[in-house]
């Protein structure tokens, strides 16, 4: 047993509005830069719906992942190493900026500049790409909230699989929001992938990282990832992925999405994995057996082995604490309720779900029914072929049972806690019919419903005997930097020593905010933007020069 | 042997190889971060499919054929038993393939860089330099061979452009033997000997660090947080990790 400690999330999906404000911070903290327009370490789909990537789900076509291959064992869906070094100087297998989508702004200036006409100028839509004007045609959240659900949902490589009879009808029709991360796999294929071994799962908590002074820009990492989370700066040329905003975590913070969470449905915390048995159950033979599996080889921190294993591997005290008090841990084996994002991509991914109950519940309202009732629900959950069939695809590989046992108790709180609510008394057999009891319940009701912050991230700080070598400290006084993030260096933005991040970001915020043409290196000095000016000082350019002040 | 012919073929190869060996170090050193293919597939990828494996495939043939035909002696070739006839052969059959397939594939590379929108933005003056020295010196040594081999009546570099690479590796260069050369090759060289001295300084580092380690490492690797510290300076005095 080799015990490593993982930073994992779950998230509670009944609970997500679609307010897409997890993927607005985290653009704001991470990838608001040159390069990265397109990028979303965060993003939140309507599901059903193509996804962002396009059609990312369908592994036939992106080949993500890993397959077994005639023996049994793993391999990489994309092909071997050999066959990676033999495609390297052109991947077949990689996504355009279309697949994605191809980044604007607006000609904002046309509305100043315009000449008097007769009708209203307007801000035309320009590519970020090549600087030209552009029609929009496609974006991260195109089909956001089911839009253009009757031609866009049939291409939905989940939904495809479920029904052969593609077209949603009116009275089929059920949405949810999917927020995606990256999954901090514990197979990570798109570590597997990297030919120059630039990318790394970090021993101390799991975090797969991309080391930007190792990668090469050999791109195969995006192919390797089923769930389309690594992405390659286009300027840059080097890959870039989410970091579960290592720098917050390391001090006890919770990652920006989950911080600003409208929702508050995000958990953080640790869990403890046995490392000698990922591979083998990651090699599982039944597709629908990867979710068991994966629990398997997560530990449980109150065993006394498990503890003594971990403190030989050297995991701290605190970190071991953390994980006895893990919301993870509880929402995944305590209460039952969270599920992994496509176990079949074999990866053992680490940022779980707990599937919503709000399809089920709309159509029990639509028809006139009782959505609060435990016997309606448990019906219903029983008889909704297709949302049941949706949820089990992506969450355990098309097997119903699972999801459907959630649902159950997520049925179960609602009525169980109705009843208190309505000053009734408290009934055990709503309880027993899940496998539960009340007290369970409501423990279960205190985490995911009232959720107080300290209970929903338990997140352990990295270790302050190590706090000299941590990112940003080890960089010394991170002000002790000259010039910007390398822009304008003798081969382009791209050189230069590393910025440290904190300086990187205050460099590339300014000049955000310093400009508001096209996102152009050498063009990004110009006038204020007002969206983020917070009315303190006068930046330049702000207000028109005056002759007077000036003498 | 006048002065111009030194400059030539003594002082330019080595101001060339020093240049290379010294400007990858200091690229390495002070410019980890811009060490890249800077990948352009992302923009497009239907003409990169077709002309970037004709061209890597290509010149990789071509190197190996540079290898064998100005590193291993033609002593060494005739004592294995290979005639001057069988090995001109295939010399000038596979260079011609392998060279006629690297121009293809850098034609179509440059003609992708200049006519697509994104790629073309994409492309710094940097790239330019490097791309324009580089389809010379392609072409001039197709050209070479051509004129030599099939219009002219053939012509055995390998008893004097060899000699003369290799005595520059010796440190006894031997200007003599190049300067006799016919002036294809000649220009044939000394275009590479400037796309050797700049090389380090545009996108072809990627060369050097060709990823081969891949086919022998464990899949999925670990690092600590504290043994290896991603993108960071060396810790500065006083800052030195302590004992663990
Ligand atoms: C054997 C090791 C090599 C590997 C693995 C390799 C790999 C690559 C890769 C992955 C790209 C990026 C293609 C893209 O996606 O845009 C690239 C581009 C390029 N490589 Fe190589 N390369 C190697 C050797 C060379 C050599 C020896 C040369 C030239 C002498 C060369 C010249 C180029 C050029 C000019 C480009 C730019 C193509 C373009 O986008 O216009 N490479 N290489
Ligand atoms: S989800 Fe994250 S860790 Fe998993 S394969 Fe993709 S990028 Fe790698
Ligand atoms: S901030 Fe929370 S509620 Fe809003 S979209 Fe993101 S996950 Fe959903």
């Amino acid at each position: 047993m080799r015990v490593m400690a993982q930073l994992a999330m779950v998230m509670n999906l009944d609970k997500c509005i679609g307010c897409h404000t997890c993927s607005v911070t985290c653009k704001q903290a991470w990838t608001n830069r040159a390069g990265t327009e397109y990028v979303w370490f965060n993003n939140v789909e309507t599901r059903p719906g193509q996804g962002y990537p396009r059609t990312y789900q369908d592994q036939e076509k992106w080949k993500g992942g890993w397959e077994l291959n005639a023996r049994g064992r793993l391999k990489l869906k994309a092909g071997g190493r050999l066959k990676k070094l033999f495609s390297i100087f052109a991947n077949p297998l990689m996504p355009s900026i279309q697949d994605y989508y191809e980044p604007w702004t607006y000609d904002y200036d046309r509305l100043f500049s315009a000449p008097m006409q007769a009708d209203t100028p307007v801000a035309r839509p320009r590519s970020l790409i090549t600087g030209e004007p552009t029609k929009i045609s496609w974006s991260a959240n195109w089909d956001d909230n089911l839009a253009g659900a009757p031609e866009l949902a049939p291409s939905d490589p989940v939904l495809r699989k479920v029904s052969d009879q593609v077209t949603l009808s009116f009275e089929q029709a059920f949405m949810f929001y999917l927020p995606r991360i990256c999954e901090h796999c514990l197979n990570p294929s798109c570590v597997s992938s990297c030919p120059s071994g630039a990318m790394y799962k970090r021993s101390e908590d799991g975090i797969v990282l991309v080391d930007q002074d190792r990668c090469r820009g050999w791109r195969m990492c995006v192919t390797g990832c089923p769930y389309k989370k690594v992405y390659f700066n286009h300027r840059t040329g080097k890959a870039e992925k989410c970091t579960f905003c290592f720098p917050r975590v390391e001090v006890g913070l919770p990652t920006v999405c989950s911080e600003t969470c409208v929702g508050r449905l995000r958990y953080i915390g640790i869990i403890l994995y046995d490392a000698d048995r990922v591979t083998e159950a990651a090699s599982v033979a039944d597709d629908r057996a990867l979710y068991e599996a994966q629990k398997s080889v997560m530990l449980d921190p109150h065993d006394p082995a498990v503890i003594a294993a971990a403190r030989a591997e050297g995991i701290p005290e605190d970190w071991l604490e953390a994980a006895r008090r893990s919301p993870i841990h509880k929402l995944i084996f305590e209460f039952g309720v969270a599920l992994p994002l496509h176990p079949e991509y074999r990866t053992m991914p680490m940022v779980w779900y707990i599937p919503p109950l709000s399809p089920v519940v709309d159509v029990l309202a639509e028809t006139g029914h009782d959505g609060e009732d435990a016997g309606n629900l448990f019906g219903a959950i029983d008889a909704l072929r297709i949302p049941i069939g949706y949820l089990a695809e992506l969450f355990t590989a098309g097997d119903p049972e699972p999801v459907r046992g959630v649902l159950r108790r997520l049925a179960a709180m609602r009525s169980y806690m109705r009843r208190l609510n309505l000053g009734q008394k408290a009934d055990e057999s709503i309880a027993a019919a899940v496998g539960m009891t009340g007290e369970g319940i409501e423990a279960m009701h205190r985490l995911l419903a009232i959720a107080p912050y300290g209970e929903r991230y338990v997140i352990p700080k990295a270790h302050a005997e190590q706090g000299a070598q941590l990112e940003e400290l080890a960089t010394g006084c991170s002000l002790d930097y000259d010039g910007g993030p390398g822009m304008g260096g003798p081969f382009g933005e791209a050189s230069g020593r590393p910025a440290p991040i904190a300086v990187e970001n205050f460099h590339a915020l300014r000049e955000r905010q310093a400009g508001d043409d096209i996102d152009d290196a050498h063009e990004l000095r110009g006038r204020v933007n007002l969206l983020n000016w917070d009315g303190k000082g006068t930046p330049d350019g702000l207000f028109p020069k005056n002759g007077k002040k000036e003498s | 042997m006048n002065a111009l012919d030194v400059l030539l073929w003594v002082v330019a190869p080595y101001v060339a190889l020093t240049v290379f060996v010294l400007g990858h170090v200091w690229r390495y050193r002070y410019d980890k971060f811009g060490w890249t293919t800077r990948s352009s597939q992302m923009y497009e990828s239907r003409l990169l499919r077709i002309g970037s494996p004709l061209f890597h495939f290509g010149i990789l043939v071509v190197a190996l054929g540079h290898i064998g035909g100005l590193v291993i002696p033609k002593s060494w070739t005739e004592a294995a038993g290979i005639s001057e006839e069988a090995y001109h052969l295939v010399a000038v059959v596979l260079g011609t393939i392998a060279g006629v397939a690297t121009l293809g594939g850098i034609a179509i590379l440059i003609y992708r860089r200049r006519t697509v929108g994104p790629v073309f933005t994409a492309t710094t003056r940097n790239d330019k330099l490097m791309y324009a020295v580089l389809a010379v010196t392609i072409v001039l040594g197709l050209v070479a061979t051509v004129m030599a081999n099939i219009v002219g009546g053939g012509y055995d570099y390998r008893t004097t452009i060899s000699p003369w690479f290799r005595s520059i590796f010796y440190f006894q260069p031997d200007p003599a033997l190049m300067a006799g050369a016919p002036l294809l090759f000649q220009l044939h060289a000394l275009s590479a000997l400037l796309l050797f001295a700049i090389w380090p300084f545009t996108r072809l580092v990627h060369m050097l660090t060709a990823p081969v380690g891949y086919l022998t490492r464990p899949y999925v690797v670990y690092r600590s947080r504290d043994e290896q510290r991603a993108g960071t300076r060396a810790p500065r005095r006083g800052w030195e990790p302590t004992s663990r």
